[in-house]
């Protein structure tokens, strides 16, 4: 294998853009928190807070994605993500960036009592809240801040562990029993992190972190329904850097075999995603239940009406109808537009999820949630490139190596 | 019932089967089919078979089933017959959504179920002729069809120095014919004929 270029280099130009996204970024952070974030009007500071707790959630949860995707393929004993799986890894280094900066964030809102955010946190109206003051076992200030910190650290260190099995694989060959100890070892590592991710995102992260914004409402589809959003744009986002890499001449063994694989993510999960946006909406639809209803009825009847279903066309329908075909799976151009398009409209689902519940009136979108989103998509084009060139960009000795080379579907 | 003339030569490897395949085809014949024992991967691409429209049909079934299903629970119950449920609206898409999905399923599936049966010509009673017995077991069996120019010994000769283990000429029906199996000789007892 002596022609693969195994050794990333950040080109100049993606430095350059990607210091000028974060410039963006920054200049919206400041001016959002000079005249809105410490401005004395509530609805102001929860624009500002809101829009930040949305984008870091987002970016967090897709980044963590990236881990789960190889820890279930791990799991699953496949070898075809190897010839590119430095990539979701280098994804997945950003899980402590863009978790420290949702701690902060999150942090910030508990200990700043911003009631105004969490209801929950106003221990007058619990108590007097027969409803609220049966939930206070888990939603308080003090199981939030313990079980933010232990699933933003956990997601670190079991995913790093991850990523240390995986660099064993570029030292030397392996025979039959060091390359079964080696599966065996990372299996267990894989295994320790899923069950981690289904405690935290598979249910009680977007509880916490979320639902509890409507303090009263709940939905058993919630967690699901965040996962399945961050998953299928957790997939895209890994489509867009293999093809990225693919462009640049990297990732040799990489063709067109695994991106209708990563496609058939998008697909799969997209549909996945619709799945549980209708079962949540159409449970709630049919029980009318005024408790339950309140969540859609600005959503579905209010100023959310348009993001809410165009959200739906963006994430069902054009996945559906343009994702379906062999060869548009196949087809590089497509496949980035249709990750870009998967990215931005689970971004606009987030920002429902979270100001929708926030500025109930009127829809918020503006230069600070395009201004935050250039922040973090900045941060993330620059930390994801230092990871990539850190390391070689195959694991040459890993024994499922050349079921990825052959690979064929 | 056109009978052709086929040249039949069988493999036992692989990685003999495909330089084969290629050299074949660059040399201007015709292969009517390879019967392997297994899917192999690359061989469709290697005979220059062109994509399945299967799923194309699949895609055109759906479409039917959706359009079955919302036409009529839209017409029966908002037009024709409409009821109150639970105060619901008559036109009451949610509730109607899950009924399409599964038509839309249904449809699909039995409809490529029978696409895929008739394009195989899978049928009860229906015929088609056996090249070679092993071909289920462990040989790959290249036919090549005969046209009134090709030379069927020259091309035995070719296909052996090209790895064939097995030639043979014969006269077959092509397509499929309607017939009995307790009729007819199992293929097994029944040894190959060779017609020169």
């Amino acid at each position: 294998m002596a022609s693969i270029r195994e050794q990333f280099e950040i080109p100049g130009k993606m430095k350059t853009w990607s210091m000028a996204l974060i410039g963006v970024g920054l200049v919206a952070l400041v001016l959002g928190a000079v005249t809105k974030g410490f401005s004395s009007d509530e609805h102001e500071q929860a624009h500002f807070w809101g829009t930040l707790m949305y984008n870091t959630i987002f970016w967090t949860l897709i980044c963590n994605a990236s881990m789960f995707f190889i820890c279930v393929t791990t799991l699953a004993m496949g070898g075809w993500q190897q010839s590119f799986k430095r990539i979701p890894e280098a994804i997945s280094t950003m899980v402590p960036i863009f978790g420290s900066i949702t701690f902060l964030v999150l942090i910030y809102v508990v200990v700043s009592d911003k009631h105004h955010i969490y209801h929950w946190l106003d221990t007058e109206a619990v108590a007097k809240d027969p409803i609220l003051s049966g939930k206070a076992g888990f939603l308080n200030a003090k199981f939030f801040i313990i079980w933010t910190t232990l699933a933003i650290g956990l997601w670190s260190l079991l995913g790093w562990r991850m990523r240390q099995i995986s660099r064993e694989a570029d030292e030397a060959p392996m025979d039959q029993q060091t390359g079964a100890s080696y599966i065996w070892r990372s299996t267990v590592r894989a295994a320790l992190f899923t069950v981690w991710f289904a405690l935290t995102v598979g249910s009680t992260i977007p509880w916490l972190w979320m639902m509890s914004i409507d303090a009263h409402w709940y939905s058993t589809m919630y967690s699901w329904y965040t996962f399945a959003s961050s998953f299928v744009s957790g997939m895209s986002l890994i489509a867009l850097w293999v093809i990225y890499l693919k462009n640049k001449g990297y990732l040799e063994l990489t063709n067109q075999e695994h991106l209708q694989d990563i496609g058939k993510f998008m697909f799969a999960f997209s549909i996945f995603w619709t799945y549980l946006w209708f079962s949540q909406y159409m449970l709630i639809w049919y029980a009318n239940i005024p408790e339950e209803t309140v969540y859609f009825k600005h959503r579905v009847q209010g100023p959310y009406k348009g993001i809410f279903f165009l959200n739906l066309i963006i994430n069902f329908i054009c996945p559906l109808l343009i994702l379906m075909k062999r060869s548009s799976k196949r087809n590089y151009t497509l496949v980035t537009f249709m990750a870009v398009l998967i990215i931005f409209g689970h971004w606009i689902d987030f920002y429902q999820m979270v100001m929708g519940s926030l500025s109930k009136e009127h829809v918020t979108l503006g230069w600070l949630d395009f201004g935050i989103l250039s922040l973090f998509v900045g941060l993330m084009i620059l930390f994801v490139g230092r990871a990539l060139a850190s390391k070689p960009l195959i694991s040459k000795y890993h024994p499922f190596l050349k079921e990825s080379i052959i690979h064929q579907v | 019932m056109a009978k052709k003339k086929f040249v039949v030569g069988c493999f036992d490897d692989e990685a003999v089967l495909f330089p084969a395949v290629k050299k074949v085809r660059t040399s201007g014949y015709k292969i009517h089919d390879v019967y392997t024992p297994f899917a192999v991967h690359g061989l469709d691409h290697a005979l220059g078979l062109r994509e399945t429209s299967l799923h194309t049909a699949g895609f055109i079934y759906g479409i039917t089933g959706t359009a079955t299903a919302l036409g009529s629970i839209s017409w029966i119950l908002a037009k024709d017959w409409p009821l109150n449920f639970g105060g619901k609206p008559h036109f009451a898409l949610p509730a109607w959504i899950p009924i399409t999905f599964e038509l839309t399923v249904l449809f699909s599936a039995v409809g490529m179920v029978l696409t895929f049966c008739y394009l195989c010509q899978l049928a009860p009673f229906v015929k088609k002729h056996h090249f070679h017995a092993r071909a289920t077991d462990d040989l790959f069996v290249m036919v090549i069809e005969c046209t009134e120019k090709t030379n069927a010994d020259d091309l035995k000769a070719f296909l052996a120095s090209n790895g064939a283990i097995e030639t043979d000429i014969q006269v077959a029906e092509e397509g499929w014919w309607l017939g009995r199996y307790d009729k007819d000789e199992h293929p097994f007892q029944n040894k190959q004929t060779v017609v020169a």
